[in-house]
C-alpha cells in the first residue's frame, strides 16, 4: 500500500479569522491554537500568548482553568515566537524588533531576562529549542538561521546558517537533535547537520545537507519532525500539507527525503502550522488562514 | 511624507484613462459562467488615489493592465506597478494599497502577488519582500494611522 494521508477530523476553530498556530501538550491529549495575533504554545502546566503589544503572558494550569501568571516585557515590537527549553527552566521569545531573549525561571515562577542576543539585521521569525540540550535555534526575515548557545553566563551566537535566499519561517530538530530543517519562503526545505569540528572560538559547524526544492508552490510557513516515525511535514503557502520520509539507506552525510504523500487542497486557504503529535505517531494537526484546523492520519508505506 | 510640502515628483506626466469595460452578449447571461478576467481586476485598481497627487494610479500610470495577470482557475491575480520615479519613497504604501484593495474584493482563495514592474525602483527587492510578507502586511495594517493613509487612498473620488 502507498503511503496516505488523510483528514480524520476537521475543526472550525477560528471561523472570525486565521488560525495561526497549533500545538499539541506533551502527552497528545490537548490541542492548542490560536487565531491571528496570539500564539500559545504547549508545555504542559503552561501556556503562552503573544500579542501585537510586544508583550508575552504566562498561563499557569490551575485545576481546570488557566490563570494569568505574569507578563513578560520588554521587546520593542510584537513578539513572533516563544518556546521552552526542555528542561522548563529557560524560555526564549523573539521579536520583530529583531531581537531574542532568554529567560530564567526560577521555583517561585520568577522570570529574569538573562541575556539579549541581536544577531539577526531583520525580524526573528522562530525559535525552536534542541530537544536534550541548552542549544536554541532562529529564523529570520535576514534569510538566515542562527544557533545559541551559553557561555559564561551569557547567551551567545555560535553559528550563522546562510543559505536560503529569503525570510526563514520555520524550523524544527530531528528526534535526535543531530539536525534541523528549516523552511522559507524561497518555496525549499534545507536539511541542516552539525559537523564536529568546532573553530578555536568555540563556534560550532553546521553544514546543509540537503535541500528540498520543487515541492512547494509558494511559501513555506512551517515544518514539523515527528518524533516517533522521523516524517517531515511542512505547511504551505499553496494550501497543500505534504509529508517527507528519508531514506533510511542513504549516506547519513547525503540525506534523501522524498515526497511520501501531499494533499493539494488541505485547507482553503494558506496553510499556516503542521504539528505531529507527540505521542500517537502519525496524528498531524494543521491549521489555516481560513480559521480551519484539519486532524490528518499519516499512513507510511506497508 | 518625505520631504514635508515638497513633491518628490512635481510634474507626473499624466496618462489617458481608459474608458469603460466593453460588455459582451454573455455578460448579462446568468446561465454563461464568466471567470474573473484581467480587464476586471485593472478596474477594482486603476482608481485608487496617488498619495501625493489628486490623480489616480491609472492616470499616473503607475498601474497598466498589461501588468495585471489573474487566473481564476488556479486563484491567482499578479499585479506589477510601476513607480513614477526610481526613489519613490511611496512605493511599498502604494504597494500596501494595492494588495489591501485586492484582498478586501476577491474571495479568500485568491493568492495574491503585488510586486514592483522589474527595474522601476532602487529598493525593488526590499519593497517586494515586504509586500509579500503576510505577517508584515497585517502589522502595517494595525497601524492605525497607517491604515487611515491606506484607506484614504481608497476612497474614490470620482463618484
Amino acid at each position: 500500500m502507498k503511503p496516505s494521508l488523510t483528514p480524520v477530523q476537521k475543526l472550525v476553530a477560528h471561523p472570525d479569522s486565521r488560525c495561526w498556530f497549533v500545538s499539541w501538550n506533551p502527552t497528545g491529549t490537548l490541542l492548542a491554537s490560536c487565531g491571528w495575533g496570539t500564539r500559545p504554545s504547549g508545555s504542559g502546566d503552561w501556556r503562552e500568548t503573544l500579542g501585537f503589544d510586544a508583550t508575552t503572558c504566562i498561563w499557569k494550569k490551575k485545576n481546570d482553568d488557566f490563570e494569568s501568571l505574569t507578563v513578560l516585557e520588554g521587546h520593542e515590537n510584537e513578539v513572533k515566537c516563544v518556546a521552552w527549553a526542555p528542561s522548563g527552566n529557560l524560555l526564549a521569545t523573539c521579536s520583530r524588533d529583531k531581537s531574542v531573549w532568554v529567560w530564567e525561571v526560577d521555583e517561585e515562577d520568577e522570570y529574569e531576562c538573562v541575556t539579549v542576543v541581536n544577531s539577526h539585521t531583520q525580524d526573528v521569525k522562530h525559535i525552536v529549542w534542541h530537544p536534550n540540550q541548552e542549544l536554541l535555534a532562529s529564523a529570520s526575515y535576514d534569510n538566515n538561521i542562527c544557533i545559541y548557545k551559553e557561555e559564561d553566563d551569557d547567551w551567545e551566537c555560535k553559528a550563522t546558517l546562510q543559505g536560503h535566499t529569503s525570510t526563514v519561517w520555520s524550523l524544527a530538530f530531528d528526534p535526535s537533535g543531530e539536525r534541523l530543517a528549516s523552511c522559507s519562503d524561497d518555496r525549499t526545505v534545507k536539511i541542516w547537520k552539525e559537523s564536529p569540528n568546532q573553530s578555536e572560538q568555540g563556534d560550532l559547524s553546521w553544514k546543509c545537507v540537503c535541500t528540498l526544492s520543487g515541492f512547494h508552490g509558494r511559501t513555506v510557513y512551517d515544518i514539523s519532525w515527528c518524533r516517533l516515525t522521523g516524517a517531515l511535514a511542512t505547511a504551505c503557502g499553496d494550501d497543500a500539507v505534504r509529508v517527507f520520509m528519508e531514506d533510511e539507506t542513504a549516506d547519513p552525510e547525503q540525506p534523501v527525503f522524498s515526497l511520501a504523500a501531499q494533499v493539494t487542497r488541505a485547507h482553503n486557504q494558506d496553510v499556516n502550522c503542521v504539528s505531529w503529535n507527540p505521542k500517537e505517531a502519525g496524528l498531524l494537526a494543521s491549521c489555516s488562514d481560513d480559521g480551519d484546523i484539519t486532524i490528518w492520519r499519516f499512513q507510511p508505506e506497508d | 511624507m518625505s520631504g514635508g510640502t515638497t513633491l518628490e515628483n512635481a510634474n507626473p506626466v499624466i496618462f489617458q484613462r481608459s474608458g469603460e469595460r466593453l460588455l459582451a452578449d454573455t455578460d448579462a447571461d446568468e446561465d454563461v459562467h464568466d471567470p474573473i478576467d484581467d480587464r476586471e481586476i485593472f478596474d477594482l485598481i486603476r482608481s485608487i488615489n496617488d498619495p501625493e497627487h489628486p490623480l489616480s494610479l491609472e492616470e499616473l500610470n503607475v498601474l497598466e493592465q498589461v501588468r495585471v495577470k489573474v487566473n481564476d482557475a488556479e486563484s491567482s491575480v499578479d499585479v506589477q506597478f510601476t513607480p513614477t520615479i526610481p526613489h519613490c519613497s511611496m512605493a511599498t504604501l502604494i504597494g500596501l494599497s494595492i494588495k489591501v484593495k485586492l484582498l478586501r474584493s476577491l474571495p479568500e482563495r485568491f493568492k495574491i502577488d503585488v510586486s514592483i514592474t522589474p527595474g522601476t525602483h532602487a529598493s525593488e527587492e526590499a519593497v517586494n519582500k515586504q509586500l509579500a510578507d503576510k505577517e508584515r502586511v497585517a502589522a502595517a495594517l494595525e497601524n492605525s494611522s497607517l491604515l487611515e493613509v491606506v484607506n484614504q487612498c481608497l476612497t474614490n473620488k470620482n463618484t
